[in-house]
C-alpha cells in the first residue's frame, strides 16, 4: 500500500472508494431515494430482469441519481415482464410494464429526473409489494 | 471498489460470531459462487448490528431485508430465493412480537426506528478490517482537515462547542479534559483509550472496537495532535480477543497508509498507538486505577488530585476517554457543532449507546439521542415487557447506577436527569425489570458483584459493601427487621460520602434508589415478612387451604422435613417453621389445596 | 512559595501551597484523627494511600467528603471537621473497620499499643453495629523465626507495603486479593521465610495493630532462667539502653543503662553482659580487615575489594544476599557483634568458668527483629547448640520487667559484669546510623598512622540524612567513606557502587531508620520520628561520657587477644569471628 501524503490525497482516494460503498449509504436512507424495484421472479428474469436491473444500476451510478435499485418478488403481471416498479418520494409508486433496457433508461430520464408521464404504466388498482401482507 | 447490485452484511460481532456467523459467511459466499453471481452479489462480515438477541444477523442491501437466527444450513435459500430471484425468505424475518406479523426490512423495525446512530455509525454498516471502507465514509478525513486546516486550540474548541461529554459514565465535557491535558506541559504526554469495559451485561465498547476500530484511531490520532501526545495506548480487556484482533488489523492498516505513524498526512504529527491488555477487573475502569494498571503496579485508585491531566501515566500528563466518547469525536468534526449539538438536550448532546437487557422484548445495544424517554426506549426500541408482564423498574447505569420505576418513565434521559431521579448513566447499562423481580433481591444482586469487583483499597468499599450485602442477604432470607432499613440506608450514605474512587461513590446507589421508590416492599420483607413479588424462596409461605384439602396425605408423603401433619380424610396443617419453602408439597397436591404467599 | 488561606472550624488558618488540609489543621491545633496515615518527618517517610478513610473531613462545595491526609489546601477552602455529617461518616467508617477485626483485644499482643484501639477510644464506640451477621475476613497464619503475621487483624492501612517496597525496597509485602479479602502478603500469599523478607521487621514497626508482631522467645528466657543446671547470661545491644524507659514513661532520649542492668540481674541472669564488648571487638576484626584491604589496595593490588562493606546488621546481609549475590565478596566476613559475643561467650567464657557449652545459655536483648533469625542461622550453630540461644526485643525485655513486679523506675543503676561486659564509646554508638564506621575510624586511624587522635568525635559521618558521604584524612591518605541506613537508600548506594558513580573504601550500612535505635524490636515511636533522634543524641551522649572511647584501648579486649583470640585477623579469630555469606534464590 502506498501512504497517503496529504488531505488532498485523501480525499481523491475517497472518491475512488466511496462508488463501492453507494448502494449501502443509499439503502441506508431509503425513503430520501427514489427506490426501483426490479420484479426477478422466474418469470421476470425469464423475460430479461437481470439485463433491466443491470442496465438501471449503471445508468443511475453514471448519472448519479438519487435512486436505488432493489429486486423484488413476483408482481403478478406476469404477462407484462419485465416489470419495475419506481417509488419517487411524494408520489404514489407506480409499475411499468414490458421494460427493455431501453425503456429503462427512457423511465430514468424523463419518469424520475424530469418528472413526466410516460407510456406503459399499469394502471391498476394494484397493491403494492409492501401491502401485501 | 466493485461495483455489486446487492451487499449481503453479516455480523461478525462476537455474540453473532459464537453462532457461527463465519461459517454463515463461507456458505453464503460458495452458493454465491455455484451460481455464478460473483458479479451481482457481495458478502461482507460486519460489525454488530446491535439486536443481538436475534443473532446471527444477515442484513440484505440495498433493500434493507433484515435476516435474524440465521443458521449456516439457510444460506443456500437465501442465496437462491432472495439474491438470484428476489424473494424474501420470511421465516427468517424478524417477527414484531406485538403483530407477530414479519417485518421486511430494519428501516421499519421499532428497534431500529427510534435509534440515532453517531457512534455505531459505521457498526453492521462496514467491514471493519478494510480501511478502505472506512475511507469511503470520510474515515481519517476528519483528521485530515484538522491536521491542515486547525490548530489544536482551534480544534479542541471546536469539541469544547460540540458539548461533548464522557461516555465512560462520569459525564466529563471531553473538550474540557483535553483542554487541561494540552495546558500541561512535559516532555511525553499519553492519550489514552479507556476499553476495559466492566459494567456486567454492557457491550458497546466492545462493538464499535469490533466493528469500527478506526473510528477510535482516528479520533485518539485527533487527541494526540490537540493535546500534543505523540502515543497513544489502548487499554483493553484481555476477555475481547476479537476486538483486540481487528484493533491490531486496523492499526496495521493505518500506519501502512501512514495514517499513524511519522508525520501524518503529510504534517508534522507524528503519533502511534500500542496495546495494553487489562486483567477484567472493573475498578480498573478507574482512570487512575486504569494508569496503574498500565505501569504494571495493582490496579487501584489513587486520591485525585492530581488528576491524569496532570500526573498520569509514568507521571506525565495524560488524557483518558473512554471508546465510545472517541467514536463521536470524528464525526463531531466532519459534521460540526451545530448539528451536533442540535441533538440531545441543553446539557447532555448527542447521542448515548445503551445496552438494553432483562425482561424486554427486543434485547441488545442501542443508539439514541439524548433526550429520549425511557417509555420510548422501553416499548418502541424494546418492544415492551416480556410476555405481556408489567414493567417494574428499569436499572441504569450498570451496578452502580439506580432503578428507575414508572413515574420516571416520561424523563427525559440524560446526564442530569438520570443523577437527580437518584440513578446515573453510567456507561450504559439498561436492565428491565417486571413485577416478578424482588428490589430486594435486585439491590442485592448488584451489591453481590460490588462487593466482587472492589479492589479493597478503602475501608468504607471494602468492608461496607460487604455489610450491605450481608444486610440484603439477612432480610431477603426473612431474617430482618425494620431497623435493618435505617441502617441500610446510614451505611449506604456513609460510604458514598467517603469512598475513594467512584467505584465506591456509587456501588449504594442500587441499595439508596430500590429503598426510595420500593420501600413498601422493603418494609414487607421486614415486618410481615413476605416477599410481594414472590421471588424471594425464604420468605415464601405455604399454607393448606382446609376447604379444599382432602386429607389424602400425598403431600404428607412428598415433605422432605416432615412438616405437615393432620389426620387421614381431615385437613392438614403445615409447620411453617419446620417447612424450608421446597414446594414439593405444592407439586404433588391435586386439589389445588396448598397456597402460596 | 505563596501561602493559601483558608478556613477550618471557623479558624482562619493560612499556609504554604502545598500543604494538606491535615498538616493545617495540626498547624492551628486541631487533631484530625488518621489511621492508614504515617509520616516520619525527620526521616523523610510519607505513606498516605487514602485508604482508611478515618480522616474525612468536610469541605465547602465539595460534593463528598475529603480525606484530610491527602487533600492539598485551595485558596479560600472553608473545613469542618467535625460536623455531624463527618462524625457520623467516621465513626460509621470505623466500625466497619472494627467490624472486621478480631476483637480479642484483651490477649492481643499489640492491646495497649494499638492505634485501632486507641483510636476507637478516643472516638467513643461503645457498639458495633450489624456485627451479628458480620463475616470476617481469616487468613493463615505466618510465623517466621523474626515475625508472625495474622493478618485477621490487618485493615489494609499498608503502610507496612511503603515500609517494605518504597523505603527499604525489599519487595516482600503487596497487596494481594480483591474486595473483602485484600490483604497485604508476599506475593502468591507464601510464608515470609520463602519470600525475599529481609526480617528488618520496620513493617512491625510502623504496623497499627496486631497484624504484624515479633516472634516471642520470652517464655524460652524464662524456663532457661528456672533450670538450675544452665547458667544464663546476658548480652544487651547499645540500641537498648537509649530506648528502654520510654516502655516505663521516660522522656525519649533517656538512657538507662545501670537500671536495665540491675533489672536484667533481678530477673536472675547468672552473668549481665554488653553486647558493646563484642562491637569492640568486632572494631578490632573489621577495622584490621579494613585496613589490610586498604594498604594493599594503595600497594597497588588489582585484586582486592573495595569498597568494604560492614556486616553487623542482619537484615543488611539478608538484603545483599537476596538481591546482590555478585557481590558477596565485599562485604567484611566479621559477624555481627551479637554473633562475636554468641561465639565468645560459648567458646572462651565457657573455658574461663568451665561450663560445659551446652550448659551455658546465651540471651541477647536487642533493638533487632532479624536477630532473632540471624542468631538461628546454620553457621552460627555448633552441633545443634546456638552461639544465641535466644534474642528477645527492647519491648520483650520491658514486658519481662513488668511482668515480674518490677519498679524500674525506682531501681538502682548497676555496672556490667566482667569480663565481656567492658566497653568502650567506640562500641555505644554502634546503635546509631555512622557509628559503626565512625568507630572503626577511632581504631584504624590509630593503627594505620601510629598517630594518637586529638579529637574523636568525627561528626562528618553523623546526622539522619538516608544517604552520607564523607572523606576522612589519614594523615595524608584521603579515606572515602559513605553511609547509608534504610536499605532503599542501602539500594541505592549500591548501584552508584555498580555503576562507578561512586568510589568508597568503606561503607557502613543499617537497616532500620537512624540505625538500631530505630530498630523493629525498639518501643514503637507510633509516628514521631522526633524520638528516634532523641535516642540517637542519648547514644552520642553516653559515648561521650565514656572514659575510652576507642575499642583497641579496651582492656578486656586486649586480654581477650592476649589469652585466646592472638591478633586480630588470626586463623582462631577467623574460625570464631568471621563467617560467609549465601546466595539467596527467592522470588
Amino acid at each position: 500500500m502506498n501512504k497517503i501524503k496529504s488531505l488532498e490525497d485523501l480525499r481523491k482516494m475517497k472518491q475512488n472508494l466511496e462508488h463501492g460503498m453507494n448502494i449501502r449509504e443509499k439503502s441506508n436512507e431509503p425513503e430520501s431515494l427514489v427506490q426501483i424495484r426490479v420484479a426477478m421472479a422466474t418469470c421476470g428474469i425469464a423475460s430479461g430482469a437481470r439485463t433491466v436491473m443491470n442496465t438501471l444500476v449503471e445508468k443511475i451510478e453514471k448519472e448519479k441519481i438519487p435512486a436505488v435499485v432493489t429486486q423484488g418478488g413476483c408482481m403478478g403481471y406476469c404477462y407484462a415482464e419485465p416489470t419495475i416498479e419506481v417509488r419517487v418520494p411524494g408520489k404514489d409508486p407506480v409499475v411499468f410494464g414490458y421494460v427493455d433496457s431501453a425503456k429503462a433508461i427512457e423511465i430514468v430520464e424523463k419518469y424520475i429526473v424530469n418528472g413526466e408521464l410516460l407510456d406503459g404504466i399499469i394502471p391498476t388498482n394494484y397493491k403494492t409489494i409492501n401491502d401485501k401482507n | 471498489m466493485a461495483q455489486y447490485k446487492m451487499h449481503l452484511l453479516v455480523c461478525g460481532g462476537t455474540g453473532c460470531r459464537a453462532s457461527e456467523s463465519e461459517q454463515i459467511v463461507e456458505n453464503l459466499k460458495s452458493e454465491i459462487k455455484n451460481l455464478g453471481l460473483e458479479n451481482d452479489a457481495q458478502v461482507v462480515t460486519t460489525g454488530c448490528f446491535g439486536f443481538c438477541e436475534k443473532g446471527p444477523i444477515v442484513k440484505i442491501i440495498p433493500d434493507n431485508t433484515f435476516y435474524t437466527q440465521v443458521k449456516k444450513e439457510d444460506c443456500a435459500e437465501i442465496i437462491r430465493e432472495h439474491v438470484l430471484k428476489g424473494r424474501k425468505v420470511s421465516r427468517l424475518l424478524y417477527e414484531d412480537p406485538e403483530t407477530q406479523k414479519h417485518i421486511e426490512d430494519s428501516k421499519h423495525m421499532g428497534f431500529y426506528q427510534k435509534q440515532m446512530r453517531i457512534a455505531l455509525r459505521n457498526c453492521g454498516f462496514i467491514d471493519p478490517e478494510n480501511v478502505d471502507e472506512y475511507i469511503a465514509r470520510d474515515g481519517y478525513a476528519a483528521l485530515g482537515k484538522i491536521l491542515s486546516e486547525m490548530t489544536p486550540e482551534e480544534a479542541i474548541d471546536i469539541l469544547k462547542k460540540s458539548g461533548l461529554r464522557g461516555r465512560g459514565g462520569g459525564g466529563f465535557p471531553t473538550g474540557l479534559k483535553w483542554e487541561i491535558a494540552s495546558k500541561n506541559k512535559a516532555d511525553q504526554k499519553y492519550v489514552v483509550c479507556n476499553a476495559d469495559e466492566g459494567d456486567p451485561g454492557a457491550f458497546m465498547d466492545r462493538s464499535i472496537l469490533e466493528g469500527d476500530p478506526h473510528s477510535i484511531i482516528e479520533a485518539m490520532a485527533i487527541c494526540g495532535y490537540c493535546i500534543g501526545a505523540s502515543k497513544g495506548i489502548v487499554y483493553i480487556r484481555a476477555e475481547y480477543p476479537l476486538a483486540i484482533k481487528r484493533l491490531k488489523v486496523a492499526a496495521r492498516q493505518a500506519r501502512e497508509y501512514g495514517l499513524l505513524g511519522e508525520q501524518i498526512l503529510g504534517s508534522d504529527f507524528s503519533f502511534d498507538i500500542e496495546l495494553r491488555y487489562g486483567a477484567g477487573a472493573f475498578v480498573c475502569g478507574e482512570e487512575t486505577a486504569l494508569i496503574h494498571s498500565m505501569e504494571g503496579l495493582r490496579g487501584e485508585p489513587t486520591v485525585k488530585p492530581p488528576f491524569p491531566a496532570e500526573k498520569g501515566y509514568l507521571g506525565k500528563p495524560t488524557n483518558v476517554n473512554n471508546v465510545e466518547t472517541f467514536a463521536n469525536v470524528p464525526a463531531i468534526y466532519l459534521k460540526g457543532t451545530e448539528w451536533y449539538s442540535s441533538i440531545g438536550t441543553e446539557k447532555s448532546k448527542g447521542t448515548k449507546v445503551f445496552a438494553l437487557a432483562g425482561k424486554i422484548n427486543n434485547v441488545g445495544l442501542i443508539e439514541v439521542p439524548m433526550g429520549i424517554t425511557l417509555r420510548e426506549v422501553i416499548y418502541e426500541i424494546g418492544g415492551g415487557i416480556k410476555d405481556g408482564k408489567k414493567f417494574k423498574a428499569v436499572q441504569t447505569g450498570g451496578p452502580s447506577g439506580g432503578c428507575l420505576t414508572e413515574k420516571h418513565l416520561d424523563t427525559p434521559i440524560d446526564f442530569d436527569n438520570l443523577i437527580a431521579a437518584g440513578s446515573m448513566m453510567g456507561s450504559g447499562g439498561m436492565i428491565v425489570m417486571d413485577e416478578d423481580d424482588c428490589m430486594v433481591s435486585v439491590a442485592k444482586f448488584y451489591l453481590e458483584f460490588t462487593v466482587e469487583e472492589s479492589c479493597g483499597k478503602c475501608a468504607p468499599c471494602r468492608i461496607g459493601n460487604k455489610r450491605l450485602h450481608e444486610m440484603l442477604e439477612k432480610i431477603t432470607s426473612g431474617k430482618g427487621v425494620p431497623e435493618d432499613i435505617e441502617y441500610l440506608k446510614n451505611l449506604s450514605r456513609v460510604i458514598k460520602d467517603t469512598s475513594l474512587c467512584g467505584l465506591g461513590q456509587t456501588s449504594p446507589n442500587p441499595v439508596l434508589s430500590t429503598i426510595e421508590n420500593f420501600y413498601d416492599e422493603y418494609l414487607a420483607h421486614v415486618t410481615e415478612r413476605i416477599c410481594p413479588a414472590g421471588s424471594c424462596k425464604a420468605l415464601k409461605l405455604y399454607t393448606i387451604i382446609a376447604d379444599k384439602c382432602t386429607g389424602c396425605t400425598a403431600c404428607v408423603r412428598a415433605c422432605p422435613v416432615d412438616a405437615i401433619t393432620g389426620e387421614k380424610r381431615q385437613p392438614h396443617v403445615i409447620d411453617p417453621d419446620k417447612c424450608i419453602r421446597c414446594g414439593a408439597c405444592y407439586e404433588k397436591c391435586k386439589f389445588t389445596a396448598i397456597h402460596v404467599q | 512559595m505563596e501561602n493559601i488561606k483558608i478556613k477550618i472550624d471557623n479558624i482562619d488558618v493560612e499556609v504554604a501551597k502545598g500543604t494538606t488540609i491535615y498538616q493545617a489543621a495540626k498547624k492551628v491545633g486541631i487533631d484530625i484523627p488518621v489511621l492508614c496515615y504515617l509520616n516520619l518527618e525527620h526521616l523523610n517517610i510519607e505513606s498516605r494511600p487514602g485508604g482508611c478513610r478515618i480522616c474525612v473531613v468536610e469541605v465547602e462545595g465539595r460534593r463528598n467528603l475529603a480525606p484530610s491526609c491527602s487533600t492539598e489546601c485551595t485558596p479560600g477552602m472553608v473545613i469542618n471537621t467535625h460536623n455531624l455529617r463527618v462524625m457520623n461518616a467516621r465513626k460509621t467508617v470505623l466500625e466497619l473497620i472494627l467490624s472486621d477485626h478480631p476483637k480479642e483485644c484483651l490477649t492481643c499482643s499489640s492491646s495497649g499499643q494499638c492505634d485501632l484501639q486507641t483510636l476507637s477510644q478516643k472516638m467513643g464506640i461503645r457498639e458495633i453495629h450489624a456485627v451479628e451477621h458480620a463475616e470476617m475476613s481469616t487468613y493463615r497464619k505466618d510465623f517466621s523465626p523474626a515475625l508472625k503475621r495474622d493478618m485477621d487483624k490487618c485493615i489494609m492501612c499498608r503502610r507496612c507495603e511503603t515500609i517494605c517496597n518504597e523505603v527499604q525496597t525489599v519487595g516482600a509485602l503487596s497487596a494481594v486479593n480483591r474486595g473483602f479479602m485484600a490483604v497485604v502478603a508476599p506475593a502468591f500469599e507464601q510464608d515470609l521465610v520463602d519470600s525475599p523478607c529481609t526480617f528488618c521487621g520496620q513493617c512491625v514497626a510502623v504496623c497499627p495493630t496486631g497484624a504484624l508482631t515479633p516472634y516471642d522467645d520470652t517464655q524460652k528466657v524464662l524456663r532457661a532462667l528456672a533450670d538450675p543446671t544452665k547458667t544464663v547470661i546476658v548480652q544487651t545491644a547499645p540500641a537498648v539502653r537509649a530506648a528502654l524507659g520510654e516502655e516505663f514513661g521516660l522522656e525519649p532520649g533517656t538512657l538507662v543503662t545501670g537500671k536495665m542492668v540491675a533489672a536484667l540481674r533481678s530477673l536472675g541472669f547468672d552473668k549481665v553482659f554488653d553486647t558493646d564488648f563484642a562491637a569492640d571487638l568486632t572494631i578490632m576484626e573489621e577495622g584490621t580487615e579494613l585496613l589490610g584491604r586498604i594498604s594493599k589496595f594503595l600497594k597497588g593490588d588489582k585484586d582486592v575489594k573495595l569498597p568494604i562493606l560492614t556486616s553487623c546488621c542482619p537484615a543488611w546481609v539478608n538484603f545483599f544476599e537476596e538481591y546482590y549475590p555478585c557481590m558477596l565478596d565485599i562485604p567484611s566476613t566479621a559477624r555481627s557483634p551479637q554473633q562475636m559475643f554468641g561465639s565468645i561467650a560459648k567458646n572462651y567464657y565457657t573455658q574461663l568458668m568451665g561450663v560445659k557449652r551446652e550448659d551455658l545459655v546465651v540471651v541477647s536483648v536487642m533493638p533487632c527483629l532479624a536477630k532473632k533469625y540471624e542468631c538461628q542461622r546454620e553457621e552460627f550453630i555448633t552441633d545443634g547448640n546456638p552461639d544465641v540461644d535466644f534474642s528477645i526485643s527492647t519491648r520483650e525485655l520491658a514486658s519481662l520487667i513488668k511482668s515480674c513486679n518490677m519498679n524500674f523506675d525506682k531501681l538502682p543503676d548497676e555496672d556490667f559484669d566482667n569480663p565481656l561486659g567492658e566497653s568502650t564509646g567506640a562500641g555505644v554508638i554502634f546503635g546509631v546510623t555512622g557509628g559503626v564506621i565512625e568507630a572503626a575510624v577511632r581504631t584504624a586511624y590509630e593503627i594505620h598512622t601510629g598517630k594518637k587522635l586529638n579529637k574523636v568525635d568525627f561528626t562528618e559521618l553523623r546526622g539522619l540524612e538516608g544517604i552520607r558521604m564523607a572523606t576522612i584524612d589519614f594523615d595524608g591518605t584521603p579515606i572515602h567513606i559513605g553511609i547509608a541506613h534504610q536499605l532503599g537508600n542501602a539500594r541505592k548506594l549500591l548501584d552508584g557502587i555498580r555503576s562507578g558513580m561512586y568510589n568508597f573504601h568503606a561503607i557502613e550500612i543499617m537497616a532500620c531508620p537512624g540505625g538500631c535505635i530505630g530498630g523493629a524490636g525498639q518501643p514503637l515511636h507510633h509516628g514521631d520520628s522526633s524520638i528516634i533522634k532523641a535516642r540517637s543524641e542519648a547514644i552520642y551522649r553516653e559515648d561521650s561520657q565514656k572514659k575510652l572511647r576507642k575499642s583497641h584501648e579496651n582492656p578486656y579486649i586486649i586480654k581477650l587477644y592476649e589469652e585466646f583470640l592472638g591478633h586480630p585477623m588470626s586463623e582462631k579469630a577467623h574460625h570464631l569471628l568471621h563467617t560467609h555469606y549465601f546466595e539467596k534464590d527467592k522470588i
